[in-house]
């Protein structure tokens, strides 16, 4: 067997050179950049689908397109594909796959194999994703899939959907099996769990999730199937089943996966701000036990999103209280990057900027949120503007600016090569005022009463706060538009002809992706194995005075 | 030692901090006719709650934000060898800085909890004097049938001070009623029955959209619900069912048959 073929450190540092050993790869971080490589295809996808539809709403009466049924192909596929496609495998693919082994010290993921079939899984859902683009009978059924509509022949070709949901949460099982054995058993002697960086935690810790809430969704869609091709009848009423039964399964998995896409975009938070603030994370011990609370708090809350759906009335208060209760694990979590800054010594680089930008969307985001966890004012904006905002804030901007920070922070270690300082830092500044423009008026016109998932909205055409919300949002996203474009060309541009990174370890990071490899890590990532000494800490930068700062020029902001 | 002891006083208080918003309501009176709502309605009732959740995370969001930014500009990084000087902190303080913000969200939480509770069975407890209207929702369409028996599609005549309740039930796949004006929305599905009641306060017209999706033309499913004064409502009935007298009896015997 080739040397590539297995997974035995070879020594070498740099990228596999051959297609070949692109495409049979078994090292994780070649995966990782295939999980990223197909994040950013979906990115791309989801954000054309958006710009299309918030062009169409950019004033009363059609735009581009007057077919309902294209406007809900594209309102399915960007719900969909951003989430299945862009986030989850950006943070549970290319973070957990490329960065999380290296961090715990590890040669490699636990079980190689299993892992290039994860990411296989992933492109081949991916794949089948966008087929629904060429189909006849497209699916336009929104990517929560309620029956009855999706048992309906109107909805479109409603095995694929069961399908590509399948598969992309067994590619998530398959991974996330794999990452708690590497987390769990890989760690290099010497790394405690209390001595893992937060990004690990919060990666292992979604994974746990993943791994108790993603089949009752494969479950949910499956039944989904069986209904509408064999005549079962879970959620058919005129049979005896129960359309409710539906929206508690999906949203069982469904709002936790809400949690393992904001868990490890928050550890990608945590590592800039303390790599760049060059400070201890404020009580790290207590933030890793409210990152593992996000465990059980995450699996009693998925009732809030069908308080209006006939649920017993005693159900929509008891799941109010356990709803509110997700903030105090994520409040320390918010306490906890703040803290990091005080008395730090703060250097903003480029992926700081990012990362900075995403903190304050959570502030707006994870504040949004509380009124939505109240049954009784849910009455009011249920499936409205406000939640879509809400959301919106935690997860496209919040969670994307993290994910775009992470890309960046890890980008000299992807391709030896570092991305103009200058540009990021634009990027960052025009994608975070771009989507302010474009969901913060949204949140007044939701408040107004303006009703998500509309092509159009004819009877509100006299309302001049929603028309003109409308309006606004659709120039932000031109600017949101004009940043992402440039965010890519940024990339592209760097990893072509970006100035090469002189350092291992551009942006003085203690932990061991930067510390203990290559510019570029080779095959086993680490030339000898890595034992961690006596009291290591990947936070410790006050006792330690190792690692030096090494300065870069393309890289640093403030000298 | 004198420093720990005041520290368990400060955290027997912020423990006891929760409590004081669901004390502070128990002795709150209660509303005496709870059945009348005499200007008080829920949809005023939800904006009362609506602004001071507001107000309490904008002030929140404020905090945060102010002490960020005030860290961000104090602690920008001076030369190259510079490195953060953060406390260390003694197990005490670990243990603190976990219960009294812990304390402190619980707090805010229980407090807006307790609003929303009461607004909650505001919007759930029907006053008894509320007239009926059956609500079918189908692609794509509202078919409302009063107590009157007066049936129409995609508008609602009610007469102004009158609760009305409606019982809801879908044709087809999952709709949601949601009335602009009255702040309250409730699923339609097939196999169960809803409901969702409102005060018709003024007279004039509001908007009734559907908020679950429902196909093609989910933006195009909405509606009118029109308020008449007393009489202008009595002028309404009594034209509409002239031509239709026959219905009129079926329906309240129905309705009668069927109160919730």
């Amino acid at each position: 067997m080739s040397g590539f073929m297995g997974h035995e450190p070879d020594g070498k540092p740099g990228q596999p050179k051959t297609v070949k050993e692109w495409v049979f790869t078994l090292d994780h971080k070649v995966i990782g950049v295939w999980y990223l490589i197909g994040a950013i295809a979906s990115f791309v996808v989801a954000g054309l689908a958006a710009t299309a539809m918030r062009i169409e709403l950019g004033s009363v009466g059609p735009d581009i397109t007057d077919n309902g049924d294209i406007y809900n192909l594209w309102l399915t596929m960007h719900g969909a594909v951003m989430i299945l496609g862009f986030q989850i495998p950006a943070l549970l693919g290319f973070v957990a796959n490329w960065a999380v082994p290296i961090m715990v010290g590890g040669k490699d993921m636990a079980f190689p194999r299993v892992n290039a079939m994860s990411v296989w899984l992933l492109w081949s859902g991916i794949l089948l994703a966008l087929l629904n683009l060429v189909i006849p009978d497209s699916y336009n059924g929104m990517w929560t899939g309620y029956p009855p509509y999706s048992l309906t022949d109107a909805v479109g070709n409603t095995a694929l959907y069961s399908s590509v949901v399948i598969i992309l949460g067994m590619s998530s099982v398959f991974g996330a099996v794999n990452l708690a054995c590497t987390v769990a058993f890989m760690r290099c002697k010497g790394m405690g769990w209390f001595q893992m960086p937060l990004t690990v935690w919060c990666v292992f810790t979604a994974n746990v999730i993943q791994l108790i809430f993603v089949p009752v969704l494969a479950a949910s869609v499956l039944l989904l199937s069986l209904d509408k091709y064999l005549g079962f009848g879970f959620y058919n009423p005129e049979v005896g089943g129960d359309v409710l039964l539906y929206q508690n399964l999906f949203w069982f998995y469904s709002h936790p996966a809400v949690y393992v896409i904001l868990l490890p975009f928050m550890g990608i938070m945590f590592e800039i701000f303390a790599v760049s603030a060059r400070n201890d994370v404020f009580n790290y011990k207590a933030t890793v036990w409210a990152v593992i609370a996000f465990i059980p708090v995450s699996s009693d809350v998925w009732v809030h999103h069908a308080y209006v759906a006939g649920l017993p009335d005693w159900l929509r208060l008891l799941q109010t209280f356990t709803t509110l209760l997700i903030s105090l694990p994520f409040g320390l979590l918010m306490l906890s990057l703040t803290g990091t800054m005080y008395r730090g010594a703060i250097r903003y680089t480029g992926p700081m900027w990012w990362a900075v930008g995403a903190f304050f969307m959570l502030i707006i985001g994870a504040l949004t949120g509380i009124p939505n966890a109240l049954s009784a004012i849910d009455y009011g904006i249920s499936d409205s503007y406000v939640i879509m905002s809400h959301f919106h804030y935690v997860m496209a901007v919040s969670g994307g600016m993290a994910i775009f920070a992470g890309v960046f922070f890890w980008f000299p270690k992807l391709t030896g090569r570092m991305c103009n300082s200058l540009m990021t830092k634009l990027t960052a500044a025009g994608f975070f005022i771009g989507m302010n423009i474009v969901m913060g008026p949204l949140y007044f016109a939701g408040m107004e009463g303006m009703p998500r998932r509309y092509m159009d909205y004819q009877m509100y055409a006299d309302n001049e706060l929603i028309v003109s919300a409308q309006h606004w949002s659709t120039i932000g996203i031109y600017i949101t538009f004009v940043s992402a474009l440039l965010m890519i060309v940024v990339w592209l541009h760097g990893a072509i002809a970006g100035e090469k990174a002189t350092s291992a370890n551009p942006w003085g990071s203690q932990s061991l992706e930067f510390t203990a490899t290559a510019i570029i890590p080779g095959q086993g990532n680490f030339p000898t194995p890595v034992i961690c000494p006596e009291g290591w800490h990947p936070y410790n930068f006050i006792d330690n005075p190792k690692p030096e700062f090494e300065p870069h020029p393309g890289t640093s902001g403030h000298h | 030692m004198k420093f720990k002891s005041l520290m368990h006083k400060v955290m027997a208080a912020m423990l006891a901090l929760p409590l004081i918003p669901s004390l502070a309501h128990a002795f709150q009176a209660a509303p005496a006719h709870r059945a009348d709502y005499n200007g008080w309605t829920p949809h005023e009732h939800w904006d009362a709650v609506w602004h001071e959740t507001m107000l309490d995370i904008t002030v929140l969001g404020i905090v945060f934000a102010v002490i960020t930014v005030a860290f961000m500009v104090m602690y920008v990084r001076k030369g190259h060898g510079e490195r953060g000087k953060l406390p260390t902190l003694t197990n005490q303080a670990k243990i603190g800085w976990v219960v009294l913000p812990c304390m402190l969200f619980l707090g805010d939480d229980l407090f807006l909890y307790v609003k929303g509770f009461d607004l909650h069975n505001h919007y759930r407890e029907v006053p008894t004097n509320a007239v009926e209207v059956k609500l079918t929702g189908s692609m794509w369409n509202w078919n409302y049938v009063d107590v009157n028996g007066i049936d129409t599609d995609n508008e609602l005549v009610v007469k102004q001070g009158t609760p009305v309740v409606m019982r809801m039930v879908s044709d087809d796949v999952l709709h949601s009623h949601y009335m602009t004006r009255y702040r309250v929305t409730e699923d339609l599905m097939p196999g169960r029955i809803t409901w969702q009641w409102f005060m018709p306060d003024q007279v004039g017209e509001s908007v009734a959209t559907c908020r679950e999706y429902c196909g093609t033309m989910h933006s195009g499913m909405y509606g009118k619900i029109i308020v008449k004064s007393a009489a202008d409502y009595d002028a309404y009935v009594a034209e509409q069912t002239a031509s239709i007298p026959s219905v009129t009896g079926v329906a309240k015997a129905a309705t009668a048959a069927d109160q919730i």
